[in-house]
């Protein structure tokens, strides 16, 4: 297993390489080094003196990826391309271009977003699995048609609606909640309450439908058909023998996205007025922070290729069969 | 029945729980804070980027900026127009205009006879800056601060004539790229100087540049209490800038801090943590979710003003003439980015004040009568009161001049621009798009600034006929004839037949603007003009005007003072967008109101230059470089525990004039956010009602023979 690590991991930097390589030629296609500065700079009395001065003090003032007047191995390293992603595999992320330092601002902002997000996968994963095996429970049932339509109907509509329905009827008519904002700490607990019923919500006709299925075609197999024979009860057929059979399926989609919740929820985080990291990339790119951008995606693209390693490792701890070779 | 008890028992506890954690009021956003404290609750939108006096530039941070720094100058709270009167300065400046030899002249002299305006400023003796760790000198940092108060000890000193000098040269550090440099550069060469000596500097790593080593030509300190600043000719609109945080002092100290180790890693840069002399200071900067400021305790003695205009007695404003300021102790800005939860919370009473979004706008105002603007019902009912003032602000429909269809001074064109002028139909804009927020433009000067006439002797006579005591927009009809007098009649080019076709170049691509735009296209076919938009990004349309590649485009300018200089410099021919990278984003030229410009911002307001600028308008009027468009009106709702507050954009620095009638917004809070408890109850039932039959359904199942199963 170790040696699988090793390669998947050696793997791991060609791809970081390449989606810095594209989030920068994507970046500058959009947005010339004179846009960033002027973004910057504002809008009012800018001078041409002082785009070229901020330019120059920020490294924006090289060619990005060949520099004709350097030589030898200078024409490459002395490029925007080279200065800015040199030091991000290093995990230095430096500074925003406005100035604040990014490591910070991520580790400030990763708090309110595990806040919400946490609590939102564990408790819709534990709901979505219970409601799918309930619907499995009573399968060919009017409950499980009756649940199936209510999934159907539920994953129809727009997590926005849940979200200002949500917070019309809990927090404005029936004023159970805060509308929005947030507090570090124990008291932060009534404003992730609604964030987090909604978060749950909003995935759970999705989920729960897709669950379903696999336990189906779980339920239908030769082993279940033999503990049924046997006498096992109904529950212990279905979280003992069903769940732990589907699990492969269900890590596969699970696993991956768990480092992805240090990324936060932009929806979820705008309303509710929770400072996490949802927003962050979204605000930067609309700012063309570019330092802020590659960071970003950098960290998205790292915890990605974490959660498909991840996820390769939960095999091997849920089936006995799978070796990572 | 019995089996189901433990459930019950455990929701019931679950809800005593939630319902004993909480108060009388349970969606409180403040936990922990007294309703009735004298503390304001406002939101912001967007984070400032710079809080650092001589690079903050934009409206978001001047909440912050102008109550943090004291400039020597302020505008008076209450008087309109607006009247400069002292800050931080003990009395206003004095001028001293002088000739080329250097001999004093009179007050009235000609502009072209003055070579220098010297003017000497006195501050007050015995103001202090806020309680900051700058001012200690033997600090230790502590382990990982994350907020200045983080810092065990703080401390303070008296402002002098020095600091003030000090910020002036900060215009010129080459690594704060201040927007007004190259402004006042023109004005004081000696800050041009020293940005390029400065440039030249080698701060060691851990470093900082001590600006007082480097002398700038012009600006003296004459004693601890008094500098001296000398100008180039003659600038009157120099005063407005010293009504600004770019003249603020800043002490040398906190440079001196934030340049040591570890500073700027941790975020504590001068930017994001001012240290000023102001009325308030701030304590929390979270700016993705809250930014406090407090009462600033070694504020000087300010007292409420005692005199302002007419009717301001009556509407309570002078109730607390004479008091200490400021009022309120802190003022919370919760960051809200969405415009739901912001609304929302202001009618729960959770913020003091709100504008109003399009979406909420019925709900909060309606009109009446002839187009007169009241408060809703429902709002009344709560006691809300709407607030609303012309903004010294200007969006217009730009001509680039420089186009071969539309621009030029030649009679056809003018004609065209003329056309399309009087068919957008300016009034029909604002009803539909802004709400009614809105005067349409005659010309570029707004409401409120000297030189603004009102009434017939205000109208642009080109769009607009004086009728029945209102003006009203001329008839498409004489829109077509200006095209046909232009060579396009019917709208095609009289010598080839073609049809005419206009490029609108714009960023307004989403929901509103496709409205806006298709709104504008029929605009254009009512005179049978075909309008083709080219929506691009935000980039793209910066390089578009910088390289004069648009032909029609929107703009708009916010005042940064209250002169009319301040407008005209839009169309002043020397600021030409493709010529010089100026503001004259249409890149008009006219001779004749270039040189009145140039005489009129020299001059001091009264009958002179009262005519001056009455023949520039009509100058531009005849041109016609800009379809005028509006005037924005700014509606605001505020709830009726808030007092002192008038409206107005030219004085910023307003928190400190503002009061808060705690009681009743603690008496308002509980009255209008009692929780509704009846849907959990309910909610458990359900729960209960859909489990206990499932569960049964379960048992039922689990006991069934196959025999059972089958017969079932």
């Amino acid at each position: 297993m170790w040696a699988y690590l090793v390669r998947r991991i050696l793997y791991a930097i060609p791809i970081l390489i390449g989606v810095n390589l594209l989030t920068f030629l994507l970046f500058f296609v959009v947005n010339t080094p004179d846009d960033i500065a002027r973004m910057q700079l504002g809008v009012k009395r800018v001078t041409p003196e002082a785009i070229d001065n901020w330019k120059r003090e920020r490294g924006y003032h090289l060619p990005r990826f060949y520099n004709g007047d350097e030589s030898g191995a200078r024409q490459l390293t002395e490029t925007i391309f080279f200065q800015k992603s040199a030091r991000m595999f290093a995990f230095d992320f430096g500074a925003s271009d406005d100035g604040r330092d990014i490591a910070r601002e991520i580790g400030q902002r990763m708090g309110p977003s595990l806040a919400i997000a946490v609590p939102t996968f564990v408790l819709g994963l534990l709901v979505a699995i219970c409601f799918s095996l309930l619907l499995v429970f009573f399968r060919a049932s009017r409950l499980d048609v009756a649940g199936v339509v209510l999934c159907v109907a539920m994953m129809s509509i727009s997590s926005l609606f849940y979200i200002i329905f949500g917070q019309w009827l809990v927090a404005k008519v029936w004023q159970l909640v805060p509308i929005s904002g947030y507090v570090g700490g124990i008291d932060s607990w009534p404003f992730l309450v609604l964030p987090v019923l909604i978060g749950v919500f909003a995935g759970l006709g999705a989920s729960a439908r897709w669950y379903r299925t696999l336990f189906l075609e779980e339920i239908g197999r030769d082993y279940v058909r033999t503990a049924r024979a046997k006498g096992v009860s109904e529950r212990v057929v279905l979280f003992r023998h069903v769940l732990k059979n589907a699990m492969i399926p269900i890590l596969t989609g699970v696993v991956v996205v768990i480092p992805l919740l240090f990324m936060g929820s932009l929806l979820i985080e705008s309303f509710f007025g929770i400072p996490g990291l949802g927003s962050y990339t979204i605000e930067a790119i609309q700012a063309q922070d570019f330092a802020v951008v590659r960071s970003m995606v950098f960290i998205g693209s790292l915890l990605y290729i974490v959660g498909l390693v991840l996820t390769d490792i939960s095999y091997t701890v849920v089936d006995p069969r799978v070796r990572l070779e | 029945m019995h089996r189901d008890l433990p459930l019950w028992l455990l929701l019931s506890c679950l809800l005593a729980a939630f319902a004993a954690g909480c108060g009388e009021v349970w969606n409180d956003p403040y936990p922990g804070e007294r309703a009735d404290a004298p503390v304001l609750y406002s939101a912001f939108v967007n984070r400032p980027k710079h809080l650092d006096p001589v690079q903050s530039y934009s409206e978001n941070e001047a909440t912050f900026t102008y109550q943090i720094y004291e400039p020597p100058l302020q505008f008076h709270y209450l008087k309109r127009p607006y009247e400069l009167e002292p800050g931080a300065a003990a009395e206003m400046p004095t001028l001293r205009l002088l000739d080329a030899s250097g001999q004093t002249l009179p007050p009235d002299a000609p502009p072209d006879s003055i070579a220098a305006s010297e003017y000497t400023i006195r501050i007050r003796e015995g103001m202090r800056y806020q309680p900051h760790p700058a001012f200690v000198d033997d600090l230790e940092m502590p382990d990982d601060p994350r907020t200045i108060a983080d810092f065990a000890r703080s401390g303070s000193r008296e402002v002098t004539a020095e600091d003030f000098v000090y910020q002036i040269k900060r215009l010129a550090h080459p690594r704060l790229h201040s927007p007004i440099l190259e402004l006042i550069a023109g004005y004081l060469p000696g800050l041009r100087d020293l940005h390029r000596r400065l440039r030249e500097v080698q701060v060691p790593a851990g470093g900082w540049l001590d600006l007082r080593e480097h002398p700038l030509d012009g600006v003296d300190v004459v004693d601890r209490y008094t500098y001296r600043i000398r100008l180039t000719g003659t600038y009157p609109q120099f005063i407005y800038w010293l009504a600004m945080p770019f003249f603020a002092p800043v002490p040398w100290e906190a440079e001196r801090f934030y340049a040591r180790e570890g500073m700027a890693e941790r975020n504590f840069t001068l930017d994001w943590w001012p240290v000023g002399s102001g009325p308030y200071m701030l304590v929390d900067n979270d700016p993705n979710s809250r930014m406090t400021l407090a009462a600033n305790p070694n504020y000087r003695q300010d007292t409420y003003p005692c005199e302002g205009e007419v009717g301001d007695r009556e509407a309570g404003l002078l109730d607390d003439c004479g008091r200490r300021l400021p009022l309120i102790e802190r003022v919370v800005f919760a960051r809200e980015r969405e415009s739901i939860p912001y609304w929302n919370k202001f009618l729960q009473g959770y913020y003091d004040a709100s504008g109003i979004s399009s979406d909420n706008f019925d709900q909060a105002v309606q009109t009446v009568g002839d187009g007169d603007v009241r408060i809703t019902d429902e709002m009344q009912a709560k006691g809300i009161e709407l607030v609303t003032s012309v903004a010294p602000t200007v969006m217009y429909m730009g001509f680039n001049m420089l186009d071969p269809v539309v621009g030029g001074d030649s009679e056809s064109a003018r004609r065209l621009r003329l056309a399309i002028s009087i068919a957008i139909d300016q009034e029909e804009f604002i009803s539909i798009f802004r709400n009614g927020r809105g005067v349409a433009a005659m010309h570029p000067l707004p409401p409120g600034l000297f030189g603004y006439r009102s009434g017939e002797a205000g109208i642009n006579p080109y769009v607009y006929d004086w009728t029945n005591g209102r003006p009203v927009r001329k008839p498409v009809a004489e829109a077509r004839r200006l095209l046909a007098e232009a060579g396009y009649p019917e709208g095609r080019d009289a010598a080839t037949g073609a049809p005419l076709v206009i490029y609108l170049d714009t960023t307004g691509t989403g929901l509103g603007g496709k409205a806006e735009v298709d709104w504008l296209t029929k605009q254009f076919r009512k005179i049978d003009v075909q309008l083709v938009v080219r929506a691009t990004d935000y980039n793209r349309f910066q390089d578009k005007i910088r390289s004069g590649n648009a032909q029609i485009f929107y703009w708009g300018w916010n005042a940064d003072y209250p002169d009319p200089e301040n407008f005209f410099f839009l169309l002043h021919g020397a600021q030409g967008k493709v010529a010089s990278q100026g503001e004259n984003a249409a890149n008009y030229r006219n001779a004749e109101y270039d040189q009145l410009f140039e005489r009129m911002k020299a001059m001091p307001d009264g009958p002179e230059r009262q005519r001056i600028i009455d023949r520039m308008i009509a100058i531009l009027q005849h041109d016609a470089p800009w379809n005028w468009g509006f005037y924005e009106v700014v509606y605001s709702l505020q709830h009726a525990w808030i007092q002192n507050r008038k409206p107005g954009k030219i004085a910023r620095n307003t928190l400190k004039y503002q009061n808060i009638d705690g009681a009743l917004r603690a008496r308002r809070r509980a009255e209008w956010n009692r929780p509704v408890t009846w849907p959990l109850a309910l909610g458990a039932a359900l729960m209960v009602a859909l489990v206990v039959p499932a569960w049964r359904q379960y048992r039922r199942r689990e006991r069934a023979t196959a025999l059972a199963t089958e017969a079932g």
